[in-house]
This record gives C-alpha cells, structure tokens and sequence, in this order.
C-alpha cells in the first residue's frame, strides 16, 4: 500500500523517537509574528540558548498593526510587542519582513507570497492558521509558543502522528459558490471537532481546478474543522504559482525542486484512516448563523430552531448561540440586518479574492449606515490592486481601502466591532468576542457575499444582488 | 533539565459550563498584547466574567467567591478549541489552576498545557455531571486526579476513571512535560537529518 503526502512528509522529517513516545519531527520553515514569539525569546535567552538554523525562520508583523495609517505611532503596548520582534530578529539573525520592507503583511500571506512556503516540507508558526500553507503541499501546524521555542532552538518540535482523512469534493461548483463556500460546508458536515486527531487531505475534481488562492482558503480553516493541518497534492498549479518566487531555486535547482516536491504528492493507493466524498453541486453560498464555525447553513435556509434540536446538548447549543446573536430562531438568514462588512484575513485577503469582488462592486453603492473596509493581506497584495485600480474600485463603491494587517479578523488592532455589531466577515472565526467587542457579532461568508451584504445592507444572496447567471453546469 | 513529575494534582474544584470554550473566551485577544505571560491570571474568562457593557461581575462562577480557591478546572467538550495561543493554558495555570477535567481537548490547547505542566484529562459526561454536582452542592470538596492509576476521585465518594494519551501521561510522570533538554541532546541527529533534506 502507497503512502500520503503526510505520511512520506513525516517520515522524512522524522529526527528519532523521544522518551514519552513522541516523535522528533524536523520542521523545515518556522515562521513567526510578533504576538507569539517575543514570550519564546524570552524563554531562549532565560535558558542561554540561540537559534539553531536562524536562515530557517522568517518574521512578519501582523496582529496588532493599525492599518488606517501603518506608520502612525498607535498605542504603547503595541509599539513594545513591534520593537521586541525587531530587536529579537536583529539579536538572533532572522530575516524580518517589517513595515518598510514593502513584503509586510499576514504571516499567512507573505510565506507563499515569498516562495518560502513550499511542498513537500513541514512548517510550523504560533498561529493555529499556519494551515493555510499545506496548499502547497506541506505539513503545516500551528504551535504554541514554548514550541515556538523548542523550534527556534532545535529546529524541531516533539509531536504525536495524525491520522488522515481525505475530502473529496467532485463535480462543479455552481456560479457564485466559491473555495470558502466549500470549507465551511465542510466543517457544516463534519463539525468543528470533527477533525481532531487528523490531518486533512483535500482532494478530488474541484481542487483539481482551484487555483492556490483558492486551496488556501480552504486548508485555512482546516483548523475550523478541528483538524491540526490540512493539504492539497502539489501539482503544476502550485509549481506555476512558486516559479520565480523569491525565495524559490532557480535554473537547474528549480527542476530539481520541482521532481522531488512531485514525488511527495500521495500515492494512488495512499492508505487513508477516513475517506469523505462531497459532491460539489450540494454546496450552497454557505453563511454561519452562531458562535462556532460549524454553524453554517446555506444562506437560502432558515436559521436553526431549538424546538427542533435531535439531541438536549444540540439544543441547548442553538440557544446560547442564538441569545448571543440576538437572532430570532426559524426565519431566513437572508435578510438579517448588518453594520459592518470586513474584507481581508489570511482566509480571504489575497489579490483573486479583492479582484472577483472588483468584477461585481462596480457601479454598486454600500448601504448606508454600513461600515465597509478591505483590507490586504499584505503589501504586496495592496500594491497589486493598486496597480489594477482595484482599490478605487473600492473606494468608489463605498468601502475604505485599508493597508495591510489583519485588521477586523481579531481584536488586537484599532479595528473593532462596536457594541453588538453585526458584521459579514470574510474571515475565518464566529467565536464570541473575537472581532473586538466582546458582544460583537460575526457572519462568515465568501467575500462576493460579503459585498453583497455590504451592498444590500442585510445578509443577501450574492447570486440575487449581482445577478450571477446559474446555468446548468454543461457536462462534458 | 531536571523537571518535577507530576503523579497527582489535588484541590478543589469549579465547573465552568458551556461545550467548545475557545481560546479567545478562555483569554480574549485584547489582553494577548504583551511581551511576556506574566500577569495574564487576572485576565481569564475576564470577557465573561464582566458584563461587557457595565463592567460588573456577572455570575461567572469564577466570580463566586466559594470556588476562590479552586484548582482544578471542570469542563464540557472540545475545551480550548480555536486559536493555537499559548496565552490560554498560560492565563489559566498563572490564576492557578493546576488541571483540567473535561469530557474532550482541542489538540493544540492540550499539548500546550501538559508543556506547562497542567494535566488535562478526559472523562465521560455522566461522571463529569456527578462531580460538578458534588462540587456545587460543597465547594470543599477535595478532588483528586491520580495520573498513575488514571482516576479521579473526590472526599464525596466520586471515583471514575479518567484517560489521557500514554505519551502525555508518561511525560508528565516521569518529569519530561517539558521536552527541550531531550530535543537539544538530539543535535548530531538534527544535523544529519538536515543535511539530509538538503535544509542547511
Ligand atoms: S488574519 Fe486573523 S486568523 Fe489570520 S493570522 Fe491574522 S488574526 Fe489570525
């Protein structure tokens, strides 16, 4: 029986077995941010240790950076956590894209926008969204930060193996479903804790033809689903996207490279521990009604009613997260009125996720009362759009064109829900409190949906406000 | 690094209800801007703990001044699920909690813990229901978490067995919860490896 990408990248990174039973596992790229890695120096210098292969980690800062105007000095803490992570790379020799390096952004945007994030190879950051990266065929995990530490000082980290389940979405996605349509109908299906203890394997038609845009929305939020990583096979969409990268070989290395990142794609008699097979034409514009990622429904249903919870703890749960939405049970999702509607996030914050909203916002107004913004993912994709006149487009329609960070996604930056707002949000997390105010609401959709909201001022199906033709999918 | 084994963890005890608390319920994002652990105790649950729109105490049963004094921390399912923040099982060790029951752990939550030394074990629902009732009914009660015989018992009669992944479970009996001397004693196999991956 043929092995996994997962299983082939295990065993060639494994360094030996430790005591406890744990394995060595030797992690190719560390990537680290300033919220999680300045309490890890600490720990280095407290215990007189360095940093074991510092051309292997690579910093960014992202969390708390206000991006209405970068450089504007913001608050002192913030200002302390930044020159921690400057100084720290400076006294350990680690390559810092900083706000003057124009490569800025979220940690989970620049590593592949660099090159440095590449198939075949393990990764790990202090971020649970380091998943993102197994688009690219690697084993990416997100740590904490006394692994952030034995990373640093060891290059390797003490780890249990995963078991894996492959996902297979088949068939076509109807227009104006997209890759996030996808991921969050498939924590819909499997629940947030459906994947713990596994890493997932995305496979089948329709990430055959993702582009790596789109297959990093989706391992994002493996995470989501309870899953430590999720990957797609390397294939030549992925090497196309690495070719001339910064950070990638060049001339003879590159072919070189690009045969052995080939030969850790999964065999095709891998052994799978689960196989899940989705047809794509049952995913639906898919929105989330609660406090969990795994309460989506299509934005054509209606939101969940207790009376009507198959086990005491369903119900129990539907009512917590309806009392916290302040969302009456039973009536359409459509419809629900928004205050905010946020663009960006390591999810959706990339150059095809500004430019597929261009393609709908012109000509369109955001609703009044609604607070708009879009945010890169980082400064390259800020100049990209820029250089497309996408952000005017923006700016046209209504929303303010920010500079790169995670902005809204979470609450370490000036931009903050207010009160009991409701915001469509292209990210990746429901949870209570998570956009800044700790009554604040999220919606999690696509960010087409998220437009349409914006547009519409209430949760709308993006397909009705853009008038996207749904033609029968020809089948060849 | 000679590191103290953990064999059993005693206290008493509070429930905090609720299935998948997430890390940011645990210890919100806002007070995660700081260079250091230090001083995050004061901040756990602090989002639920205050009434976000007056300040005051809810009724939180941190806030209930019969469990001040509790230690070990009693859980639904999926507890720690969300972000990877260390700042979590951080803020909950510093404001002294020293374990954790629940019926299940997100991963990263429970690796980062037993890095820190607090157990995290795993129990069913009906005997998690029959503690928090005991602990409820009599906040002294004292309750036990042996880690070698893998059960929990408390001085009103509980006693259940509780699981834990045998390598969690050794690493904290034997004194290794911490892994960075036994990771640093590997460095020619660390060097060989990468030479070997053609990563130096
Ligand atoms: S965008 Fe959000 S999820 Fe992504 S790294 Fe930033 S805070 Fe985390």
């Amino acid at each position: 029986m043929g092995k996994s990408l997962y299983q082939k990248v295990w065993d060639a990174h494994t360094v030996g077995q430790l005591a406890d039973g744990r394995t060595q596992l030797f992690i190719g790229t560390h990537l680290i941010h300033e919220v999680t890695s300045p309490q890890a120096f600490g720990m280095l210098r407290d215990l007189g240790l360095t940093v074991k292969y510092p051309q292997r980690t690579f910093a960014t800062v992202d969390h708390i950076v206000p991006t209405e105007h970068q450089d504007r000095p913001n608050d002192p803490l913030a200002a302390e956590m930044m020159e921690a992570l400057r100084k720290n790379c400076e006294d350990f020799g680690v390559t810092y894209f900083d706000l003057r390096s124009g490569k800025q952004g979220i940690v989970h945007v620049v590593g592949p926008e660099q090159g440095i994030t590449q198939p075949g190879t393990t990764i790990a950051c202090g971020d649970s969204h380091t998943a993102t990266h197994g688009a690219f065929g690697a084993i990416a995990f997100g740590i904490g930060t006394t692994q952030v530490r034995d990373v640093l000082a060891t290059q390797t980290m003490a780890m249990e193996p995963l078991k894996v389940r492959r996902i297979e979405v088949n068939g076509h996605l109807r227009p104006g479903v997209y890759a996030k349509d996808v991921t969050l109908h498939i924590i819909r299906l499997l629940g947030a804790k459906g994947g713990i203890g596994f890493a997932y394997e995305y496979a089948g038609e329709v990430f055959d033809r993702m582009s790596l845009e789109e297959r990093m929305t989706v391992c994002n939020m493996a995470i989501e689903g309870g899953a430590r990583c999720g990957y797609v096979n390397p294939d030549e969409t992925t090497f196309e996207y690495l070719k001339g990268r910064p950070y990638c070989p060049t001339g003879a290395d590159w072919d070189a490279a690009v045969e052995r990142w080939k030969s850790f794609a999964s065999d095709a008699d891998a052994h799978y521990d689960d196989i899940v097979v989705i047809d794509a034409a049952d995913i639906e514009p898919t929105v989330t009604w609660g406090i969990s990622p795994d309460h989506g429904i299509a934005v054509s249903e209606t939101i969940p009613d207790p009376a009507k919870a198959a086990t005491p703890l369903e119900r129990q749960s539907i009512v917590e997260a309806l009392e916290y939405m302040k969302l009456p049970a039973g009536i359409p999702i459509k419809g629900v009125k928004i205050d905010v509607a946020f663009l960006g996030s390591c999810t959706n914050g990339r150059l095809s996720d500004f430019r597929e909203v261009a393609k709908y916002i012109k000509g369109h107004k955001v609703a009044a009362g609604v607070k708009a913004i879009a945010v890169p993912g980082s400064q390259i994709v800020a100049v990209l759009c820029e250089k497309e006149g996408i952000d005017q487009v923006f700016r046209d329609a209504g929303f303010e064109w920010r500079a790169a960070g995670c902005s809204m996604c979470l609450a370490m930056n000036p931009d903050k829900l207010v009160g009991d707002q409701l915001c469509a949000s292209s990210s990746n997390r429901n949870f209570k409190g998570r956009q800044g105010s700790p009554t604040g609401r999220t919606v999690l959709m696509s960010p087409v949906m998220v437009a349409a909201a914006a547009i519409q001022g209430s949760i709308a199906d993006a397909r009705e406000v853009f008038a996207i033709p749904q033609e029968t999918v020809a089948v060849a | 690094m000679a590191l103290e084994p953990v064999i059993s963890v005693s206290g008493r005890a509070v429930f905090i209800p609720g299935a998948d608390i997430d890390t940011d319920r645990i210890i919100p994002a806002r007070f995660m801007k700081c260079v250091t652990f230090d001083g995050l105790g004061e901040f756990a649950f602090y989002d639920v703990r205050f009434d976000p729109t007056t300040g005051e105490k809810t009724d939180h049963p941190l806030n209930d001044p019969r469990f001040d004094d509790a230690s070990i921390l009693i859980a639904g399912v999926n507890f720690g699920c969300g972000s990877s923040r260390e700042h979590a099982p951080q803020s909950l060790a510093k404001y002294g909690f020293k374990a954790v029951i629940a019926e299940s752990f997100a991963e990263i939550f429970f690796g980062n813990s037993t890095t820190l030394a607090m157990p995290c074990v795993v129990a069913t629902a009906e005997d998690i229901v029959a503690l928090k009732d005991a602990v409820e009914a009599d906040p002294t009660v004292e309750v036990a978490i042996d880690l070698e015989s893998m059960r929990v018992r408390s001085s009103a009669g509980q006693d259940f067995p509780v699981i834990m992944p045998d390598s969690a479970r050794d690493a904290l009996i034997s004194g290794r919860w911490d892994p960075i001397q036994e990771l640093l004693d590997n460095e020619k196999s660390i060097e060989d490896r990468a030479t070997q991956l053609g990563y130096v």
